[in-house]
């Protein structure tokens, strides 16, 4: 044999003497976000596996409620206090459905990938946020069968609409991720919590101007509607509804005087800002939380 | 405290304590109040632990089962934190401890070689460099396309072993039963580890085996009820725990099997 014992190596480790669990929170997320897109496709792929039709079935399923909606609202009903009633409801059907699909799915992730926690140290923030960038990929299908539903109404896109959008999706993705990771351990530590998130995300879609429109709340609560803006979702389906819907009616610009409520803009990034602190404390009340996760998912 | 630059593992006044039972229900809890009755109960897990490891070293951790290996291997992981005292590791934690971890039923073999490896720290290209090292260790030939599910729980122990063995690491962590796999893999798995440790990579090896320990280790620790009772040579350490009188030959094949 012309093997021989290897002589001893001298290995050099590079590296600081430091505690070997994860520290830094979100910062740590982005660092392992190779690591994330992986999980988030996992996510993806694993949902539609064994699935004839695939990913197709994320444009069937919000195209099926689409049309619920149509049927509904627009031939059964005949709401005609509202131009392009079904618009209006699609536009903010996409906003409480990223927010509850953020909600719900964040608030089981930790304990859904207690098999990874338990094994290696990561930052467990990952999930929660994982959960937040699958739910957002889902929005693309339905803003794909949006964008087909608004042109035929002569929608077209403009720069302020596209930046409302934007508005709210940022708005959406940082308090979804916020509540996400608060609810992710609250549920380490009692199951309960999932079964109370569900219910919570049962009322979103009647908080927000939805299935009635925003010009009702104004009327019948007159002072209160002010109230009713500081529900972040609403500002957000409003900003939507300027993206997308005021550009389906037959006068956009009047439309957006009536219909919006003011400022919708300023209140927007007000709102983002609220959302970037909510994000800030949920890191918080994670981080003092999480050490005893491990122990207790069992 | 400092430590010179050829410390790889400090384990410093480590102690661990678990909470004997955490979910209760609410009647369970209401019910315990009225009488006055204890809710929670504590147990240690690891008690005042501390020793230094350098770099290069293999240490064996041996111990009773309940004696706080497990406990101490996740703390040195940084899975779990201590209470009280600190534990500090330098560079890359892999080994045989997340074999298979995140690998998904529904996802091809390749697919999981590549999350398992991400979650192990590796990047992309490193794991496109490692790959066929993998799957040549894990000799499961065509199957490598298909789900996991599908697999035998043999060919999946041994893809969840092929990568955590290919990691680069500075310290290699090993707590798994090797029971899996045939005796020809057991035997590639041996030798691979003392691949790993003569590289110069420390290796921290927890098992009952006293052959193996031997082969594998220049220096023993042994946990007593969750305190450190002995750090030092192979041979003594063994002697300590009384496993020097089991039958070697039978050791030496079922390395670390019943952990």
């Amino acid at each position: 044999m012309a093997e021989s014992t290897r002589p001893p190596v001298d290995h050099v480790v590079d590296a600081p003497l430091t505690s070997p669990a994860a520290t830094q929170g979100l910062l740590e997320v982005f660092r392992h976000r190779y690591l994330l897109k992986l999980l988030v496709r996992r996510e993806i792929s694993a949902r539609y596996s064994g699935s004839f039709l695939g990913l197709i079935w994320s444009y069937i399923n919000p195209l099926s409620q689409f049309l619920i909606y149509v049927f509904i609202f627009v031939l059964l009903l005949e709401r005609d206090r509202t131009e392009n009633f079904a618009i209006h409801i699609f536009t903010a059907l996409i906003v409480v459905h990223f927010f509850t699909e953020t909600f719900n799915a964040g608030t089981r992730s930790i304990v859904r990938n207690k098999a990874l926690i338990r094994k290696m140290s990561l930052p467990k923030e990952m999930f929660p946020v994982a959960s937040m960038l699958v739910s957002l990929y889902h929005v693309a299908p339905q803003l794909v069968i949006l964008v087909i539903a608004c042109v035929p109404y002569g929608w077209t896109p403009d720069v302020l609409g596209m930046l409302a959008f934007l508005l709210a999706l940022g708005i959406i993705m940082l308090l979804g991720t916020a509540l996400a990771l608060l609810f992710s351990v609250a549920n380490v530590y009692f199951r309960d919590f999932a079964s109370a998130v569900g219910i919570l995300t049962n009322f979103v879609r009647f908080s927000v101007p939805m299935i009635y429109p925003f010009t009702l709340v104004e009327e019948r609560f007159k002072g209160f509607s002010e109230y009713y803006l500081y529900n972040p979702l609403a500002e957000a389906v409003l900003l939507v509804q300027r993206a997308f819907w005021v550009g389906t009616t037959s006068d956009p610009a009047a439309t957006a005087a009536t219909e919006l409520p003011d400022h919708l803009f300023t209140r927007g990034l007000v709102m983002l800002a609220i959302a970037g602190l909510a994000l800030v404390a949920a890191q918080l009340v994670f981080r003092s939380l999480e050490d005893k996760i491990p122990e207790r998912l069992n | 405290m400092s430590y010179p630059s050829s410390t790889s593992i400090v384990v410093e006044n480590a102690t661990k304590a678990f909470t004997l039972r955490y979910h209760r229900t609410f009647k369970e809890v209401s019910v315990a109040k009225m009488r006055g009755q204890q809710i929670s109960d504590t147990f240690k897990a690891l008690d005042d632990v501390s020793f230094t490891v350098e770099q290069g070293e293999s240490i064996g951790l041996m111990g009773l089962n309940g004696s706080g290996k497990s406990t101490l291997l996740k703390l040195v992981n940084g899975i779990m934190k201590p209470d009280s005292g600190k534990v500090l590791t330098r560079g890359r934690i892999a080994g045989l401890i997340a074999t298979g971890a995140g690998f998904h039923p529904q996802l091809t073999g390749r697919e999981n070689v590549y999350l398992n490896a991400a979650v192990f720290g590796m990047g992309e290209r490193e794991t496109n460099r490692k790959l066929d090292e993998i799957i040549e260790f894990a000799n499961i030939g065509k199957h490598l396309d298909s789900p996991v599910g599908n697999y035998s729980s043999g060919m999946y122990a041994r893809l969840g072993f092929a990568v955590a063995i290919n990691v680069d690491c500075d310290i290699f962590l090993a707590d798994e039963a090797l029971a899996v796999g045939d005796k020809p893999f057991k035997r590639k798995c041996l030798e691979k580890m003392e691949e790993v440790r003569n590289s110069g990579t420390t290796v921290f090896y927890v098992s009952h085996a006293a052959g193996s320990v031997r082969r594998m280790c220049d220096r023993v620790l042994v946990l007593e009820e969750g305190r450190l009772g002995f750090d030092g040579d192979v041979d003594a350490g063994i002697k300590y725990v009384k496993y020097d009188s089991d039958d070697e030959d039978k050791d030496d094949d079922e390395l670390g099997a019943d952990i």
